[in-house]
């Protein structure tokens, strides 16, 4: 068997279990914990029309923040569309995807991907550089901000390079950017990247409490 | 021992024009990635080479290199080459038979010790001698005895090379490469299920006039000719960078002649000569043909995968395991409530 026989094979196979398991272990473990008991009065409704309406307003500034966040967040932005068109609409990727959901959906041209790539990888970059340079973000700064931005970048850069090859082989860093990403669907449901699938979870259970005790959301 | 005609010779007497010569020297030179003023070295050392002995032996094979090689268009300058070198033994093309053919090989191998060269198709079964013999020889033994007195041998095709077919999984008959044989001699690999005629006899001829190895990989495989993947050279490649995909063999994806990738192309893995120099003397190769790449010069290519499964595809078990693992999540996860919940009464008890 070799590298990239290994990556497509075993490698991914048991990232793939740990991911599930994992991501559902952090799911059903919040979603059984208790309420604490809130013993005021409500003072709006709540339910499920708050809890979209703060997933929808938390993806944008409160205007008096918004000077203080344009740069970071737009760094942001840039950052996690680059790799949702990275990861979703490079069309290798949603072959890979149609091998086991059986459908597939329109992609983009390698170009565009490339660039998107590129500016992802940039972003990424700055972010991490503001993190450093930031005295309260350093601070506040642990192992998991570290590891989760580079098991995040990792992959995003050995896919860029499998078309610069740099004197690898193709299959070579096929295989490293196969490998890559099962570091990171490995690290995902444990760090702070289980914000992939707790964030419309944690940001909809915010909505709920604030409109509950009638804060502006 | 009679002295052998030089090649420069025999072609004259061919009817092969000066520049007819020169023309397929400077196509050797432009293949094997040389500079131009390589051209008259190779000219001359060809002229005045004498014509190698050389033994092809066959194994488990099913003759289809030999087919690829004769199958050249013919007449060509290759092919007189080819004439021009002295081939003692070779089941196929000799007209001897059972005993004269042996004693034909044993004249050749006295006649030429140490000079002359051995070309193989086919893998080698280790399994029984008997799985395959030539005159009540098994493969093994005439393999370790023809190649003893050898300058060099030549593994021609993917069999030969790699094991090959023969030595796919579940490999019933014990095959193996001429490389897991032969280790005191120089051994070039050219793959290829079956090889390219002209990269057979390029790979001759340059050993023919530089007398030395040409540059290998880490396959063995001459670096002028496996250097490249087909992906990097393929006139279909700009379809694969705008994601243009052929998705059945009959779309119009197909018709208007997008990759292949998704058809199971192994292009991007495979290396190759086939998108450069083409075949039937340079009419298409496969992929221009509307079929994905099979990988056939890479090792082990028959077990490599589904040939029309994308490059891409993962290889996952079945979504039982998977399930297996989305319980394994729920128990951990109910488990985990059930300790936060009792560290949160425990809390509000104690306060």
């Amino acid at each position: 068997m070799d590298l990239l026989e290994f990556a497509k094979g075993p490698a991914l196979q048991v990232a793939a279990y740990i991911l599930v398991a994992g991501s559902i272990w952090r799911i059903v473990g919040i979603l059984l914990l208790k309420e604490k008991p809130d013993y005021s009065e409500p003072r709006q409704s709540g339910g499920l029309l708050a809890a979209l309406k703060v997933i929808y307003t938390r993806s944008f500034t409160a205007s008096p923040f918004k000077a203080a966040t344009m740069y970071p967040k737009m760094l942001a932005y840039v950052m996690h569309l680059g790799l949702f068109a990275v990861v979703l609409l490079f069309v290798p990727h949603i072959m890979f995807f149609e091998g086991f959901l059986g459908f597939e959906w329109p992609g983009l041209p390698n170009s565009v991907i490339f660039f998107l790539g590129v500016a992802a990888v940039v972003a990424g970059i700055a972010l991490l550089v503001r993190r450093l340079t930031n005295p309260v973000l350093r601070l506040i700064s642990n192992f998991d901000d570290y590891f989760s931005w580079f098991a995040t970048l990792f992959p995003l850069v050995t896919g860029l390079l499998i078309p610069v090859r740099i004197g690898f082989h193709y299959e070579t860093l096929l295989a490293i950017h196969i490998l890559s990403v099962a570091l990171l669907m490995i690290w995902l449901p444990f760090g702070k990247l289980g914000h992939t699938f707790l964030v419309f979870i944690t940001r909809g259970t915010t909505g709920m409490v604030f409109e509950r005790r009638g804060a502006k959301t | 021992m009679k002295k052998r005609p030089t090649v420069g010779e025999i072609l004259q007497a061919k009817g092969v024009s000066r520049r007819g010569f020169l023309k397929y020297c400077a196509t050797t030179a432009s293949i094997l990635a040389l500079p131009p003023s390589m051209i008259p070295r190779i000219a001359e050392a060809i002229e005045n080479a004498r014509r190698p002995s050389v033994i092809w032996l066959s194994f488990q094979e099913c003759t289809g290199c030999t087919e690829s090689l004769t199958r050249s268009a013919s007449p060509t300058v290759e092919g007189l080459i080819f004439d021009a070198i002295s081939l003692d033994y070779h089941h196929t093309l000799q007209a001897a038979a059972g005993d004269q053919a042996e004693a034909a090989r044993h004249a050749a191998m006295k006649e030429n010790d140490g000079n002359y060269l051995v070309l193989v198709d086919g893998s080698i079964p280790l399994g029984n001698p008997g799985f395959s013999t030539i005159a009540g020889i098994s493969n093994v033994d005439m393999l370790k005895e023809t190649v003893a007195g050898a300058a060099a041998v030549v593994a021609i095709g993917s069999c030969a090379a790699f094991g090959g077919i023969p030595g796919a999984d579940p490999n019933p008959t014990g095959a193996v490469s001429v490389t897991d044989l032969v280790k005191d001699k120089p051994v070039i690999n050219v793959p290829g299920c079956p090889p390219i005629p002209m990269v057979m006899t390029a790979v001759l001829t340059q050993f023919l006039t530089f007398g030395q190895l040409p540059a290998l990989d880490k396959f063995g495989r001459p670096l002028a000719f496996y250097g490249q993947t087909i992906h990097d050279r393929c006139y279909r490649r700009p379809f694969y960078e705008q994601g243009k995909f052929a998705k059945t063999f009959d779309d119009e994806g197909a018709k208007a002649g997008w990759c292949l990738y998704k058809l199971g192309c192994k292009g991007p893995t495979t290396y190759n000569a086939c998108a450069t120099t083409k075949w039937n003397s340079g009419t298409s190769f496969p992929i221009e043909a509307g079929h994905p790449c099979l990988g056939c010069s890479e090792p082990n290519f028959w077990d490599d995968g589904g040939f029309y499964e994308p490059l891409s595809t993962g290889h996952f078990d079945s979504g039982e395991k998977l399930a297996g693992a989305a319980a394994a999540g729920v128990a951990l996860g109910a488990v985990a409530a059930a300790a936060g919940r009792r560290r949160q009464a425990k809390f509000m008890k104690e306060g």
